[in-house]
């Protein structure tokens, strides 16, 4: 059984639109960051970090043209890991 | 179909590179590697059950027995190391997973047969780290297996070493678990779609995620013990504004999970010898695939009823408590669809299915009593007592163990070609099934009346149900050294066996016994539903 | 199914070897999930200490920092696009830029340690121990953290390079790239981490 890739290649336009995003980003993150939103700052600050990651692993990792299979389990850790942290926080946000 | 005619090669005959012993340790296939995995687990729980006699021997009456109190915190802390990272949790994945599931799923070996190696080569650089932390001039770690802070933190023994050891030993379970997951999604001989896999695969593969998503978690974790010992960087140390649950919450968020990681191959393992021995499909499969999934997903999180008397939030036990109930649910499901298997079966009592059903009583008490400690009320009474000690011997001895043999009466016709003494297995089982509740269940009533769990001296009182422990572990040791006994006595001289000395329905009773390297010397033929005698 | 001559016939499955580095991706964010984890219970609990402690990492030396690695992570990406179609040399080309860029991100590294190494800020040194707890866990953290990051961009370097000398020798083409294709994902991974990493230690406001 074979299983060779015979897979779609990421056009070279697309990796240097997707960097010029994410430096972009970057720097919004920074912006945001300077100003004090409070508890909001870091939301931002992570919702931003969390867009870009979702960049890196949709174009540069190509979980975009990946198996649906792939982008479940991706996915499923992601949100197994968000599940810890918020169970643990249960504990501790109730002390 | 059997052909063990003289031509066919068996997979234990030398045909590599590599001749001797030198031709298993550098070997890539699976059989050979599970069979490596079955030695090196065995040699280690005897040790480790050796060292359980001695803590047996010392509580057989209070006060000072036969060792002296350090020696009994190391005793019982090397026990654990020794039976939680280098037997269960290795255990029936690495040894019926390595053997059976490329048979199982018609592949000739794993996805990564090198990978495979190497784990086991890991299992073997680990185990002499551990080993040797009971050597060191600091003398050997006294924390218990679970090494909780801030006493690990602090205590001057060879705690560095064994965490190291564990970190090690850990890549070996999530390696093995990787090469697994991707041997299911790729391997799969053609027409076998995941609802055709027997479900012993199932079992294997939700196991396998435990593995490789869990134990990352105590690996760091190990770490930052590490260097808290050697850098004081303060995550478990109040002084520093740390916080010793921290260390808890991190253990336990792999530990929890690892428990399933050694029931789920051990229920995998019951899946498929009820139905041989009933000679009737299983009932439920779906239930059972699905449910695997469950137990495995939803044990990730429920680890804080470990914890209920550590200072958690109120509302974290509530939370913990809920989940725990909710877990027990699909575990529950699969004892009704064992039962409900043999119903109007015809039932063969064949060595493997008295294990089996051994397991199956024994594993009801171990998860009924794990219901009286995941209800926060009541565990508030038993924790940290001997009712601890019980239930977790029944479920991972009484339920894994029991599985185990199972397992081994089961495939071993496959894997060596002989047959052992039926007779002598099925007296085996019996008084190891004794042996085993004279020892562990006296535990539960001393542990609710009292009797502290990792404590060397005790009152009076309690004495009685120590004793007749003590006996239970003599009498559990000598059915053990008769399984073995008979068996080794089997692979050596035992009758010769057939493809299919059990009726059973699954692939790897179509090929010869013992199997030839690349196991399917024609391609195997793929049926809708795994479990079908009638054909 | 064949029985085996003197080589083993070799059988190729890209997918596989895709999904076991997937695998693998997964056991790191784990790992480093721990840490997350370790760091979102203190953050909580010394919010106003942990930004204070935050003040004395260098925001521009960390956005460099981040410049590097999401540079580095296209280039690594053109070096695998490079290879599918063929483009050997601009692939081994950026593959090395990968690599130079990764030496930078050291050297920045060194610097930052280094100074706080001068300031006598180290795991374990006197002054450590002397900090308010706060402070104390959150350069704990920033040093564990960013070190156990730094330890995966040197695995990732020798990656890289061993992809490098691979598609030198031809062992890695146009119809068989599966190396540098794990290889770099494994460098996004690295750069992925640093993502999330970076304002949570650098941009605490």
């Amino acid at each position: 059984m074979s299983g060779n890739s015979s897979h779609h290649i990421t056009p070279y336009r697309t990796l240097g639109i997707i960097l010029l995003i994410l430096l972009s980003m970057t720097f919004v993150t920074i912006e945001i960051t300077s100003f004090h939103l409070g508890a909001f700052t870091v939301t931002a600050a992570l919702l931003i970090a969390g867009f870009k990651g979702y960049l890196v692993l949709s174009y540069f990792m190509h979980l975009k043209h990946e198996s649906v299979l792939l982008r479940i389990l991706v996915a499923m850790v992601f949100v197994l890991f968000a599940l810890i942290v918020v169970i643990t926080f249960i504990d501790y946000a109730f002390r | 179909m059997s052909n063990e005619t003289e031509k066919h090669q068996s997979y234990l005959d030398d045909q590599g590179e590599y001749k001797g012993i030198l031709g298993w340790i550098f070997s890539t296939d699976h059989k050979r590697i599970a069979l490596l995995y079955l030695y090196a687990i065995t040699a280690f729980f005897f040790v480790g059950a050796i060292i359980g006699l001695m803590m047996r021997i010392e509580l057989a009456a209070p006060g000072e027995t036969i060792v002296k109190p350090q020696t009994y915190n190391g005793l019982f802390t090397v026990h654990g190391v020794i039976m939680i990272f280098m037997v269960v949790i290795p255990g029936l994945s690495a040894v019926f997973g390595n053997f059976l599931l490329p048979l199982h799923i018609g592949a000739k070996d794993v996805a990564f047969p090198k990978l495979n190696r190497l784990t086991w080569w890991i299992l073997m650089v680990g185990s002499v780290m551990a080993i040797m932390t009971q050597f060191l001039r600091q003398g050997p770690p006294d924390t218990g297996w679970t090494f909780y802070a801030p006493y690990s933190t602090q205590t001057g023994t060879s705690v560095i070493l064994a965490t190291t050891a564990a970190f090690v030993l850990g890549f070996a379970s999530i390696l093995t678990g990787l090469n697994f997951i991707v041997t299911i999604h790729r391997m799969r001989a053609p027409g076998m779609k995941f609802f055709n896999m027997p479900l012993f695969p199932w079992a294997i593969y939700a196991a396998s995620w435990i593995q490789l998503l869990a134990t990352p978690v105590v690996g760091i974790t190990l770490i930052m013990l590490i260097f808290e010992r050697v850098f004081g960087i303060g995550f478990f140390n109040p002084d520093l504004g740390g916080d010793p649950l921290l260390f808890q919450h991190l253990f336990w968020i792999y530990s929890h999970p690892a428990v399933y990681i050694m029931i789920l191959p051990a229920m995998g393992v019951i899946t498929e010898i009820i139905p041989t021995f009933c000679q009737q499909k299983v009932y439920g499969y779906k239930a059972i695939a699905i449910s695997s999934l469950a137990i495995a997903g939803v044990g990730f999180l429920v680890w804080g009823h470990h914890m209920y008397t550590s200072g958690m939030s109120e509302q974290a036990r509530w939370f913990f408590s809920l989940l725990t109930f909710i877990v027990a649910v699909p575990s529950a499901i699969k004892v009704f669809n064992w039962i409900l298997t043999m119903y109007k079966g015809s039932i063969d009592m064949k060595p493997p299915f008295l294990y089996a059903l051994f397991f199956i009583f024994l594993f009801i008490i171990g998860g009924t009593t794990g219901l009286i400690l995941g209800s926060v009320a009541t565990n508030v009474q038993v924790h940290d007592t001997a009712f601890v000690v019980a239930h977790f011997h029944y479920i991972i001895f009484g339920g894994m163990g029991f599985a185990f043999f199972a397992g081994i009466h089961f495939w071993f016709p496959k894997m060596y070609g002989r047959m052992y003494n039926f007779k002598v297995a099925n007296w085996g089982a019996i008084l190891l099934f004794i042996g085993f509740n004279l020892l562990y269940f006296p535990q539960f009533i001393i542990g609710y009346q009292g009797m502290p769990r990792r404590y060397y001296d005790y009152l009076p009182q309690f004495q009685w149900g120590q004793i007749i422990s003590t006996i239970g572990g003599f009498v559990l040791f000598t059915a053990l050294i008769i399984m073995v006994t008979n068996l080794v006595r089997g692979a050596k001289k035992g009758e010769l066996a057939p493809a299919n000395p059990w009726k059973g329905s699954t692939l790897e009773w179509t090929i010869p016994s013992p199997p030839s390297l690349e196991n399917f010397d024609t391609d195997p033929v793929v049926k809708a539903n795994p479990y079908d005698y009638n054909s | 199914m064949s029985n085996h001559e003197n080589h083993p016939h070799v059988h190729r499955d890209d997918e596989a070897q895709k999904l076991g580095m997937w695998l693998f991706i997964f056991t790191e964010l784990l790992l480093f999930g721990g840490l997350f984890l370790v760091y979102s219970i203190f953050r909580a609990q010394y919010p106003q200490n942990f930004h204070e402690s935050s003040l004395e990492l260098s925001v521009t030396l960390g956005v460099i920092n981040t410049v590097i690695l999401l540079v580095s992570s296209m280039s690594v990406a053109i070096s695998l696009t490079a290879v599918q179609k063929g483009n050997y040399k601009l692939s081994r080309l950026m593959l090395l830029l990968t690599v130079a860029l990764a030496l930078a991100f050291m050297v920045n590294k060194y610097f930052e340690w280094g100074a706080k190494f001068h300031h006598g800020l180290y795991p374990g040194s006197e002054l450590m121990q002397l900090l308010e707890r706060g402070h104390h866990l959150y350069f704990a953290l920033y040093f564990f953290m960013t070190g156990l990051h730094a330890f995966h961009i040197i695995v990732g370097v020798i990656l890289l390079l061993i992809s490098y000398v691979k598609i030198g020798k031809g062992k890695v083409k146009s119809d068989n790239f599966m190396h540098l294709e794990n290889a770099a994902l494994y460098w996004h991974l690295v750069d992925l981490i640093w993502i999330f990493l970076f304002p949570l230690l650098y941009l605490i406001s």
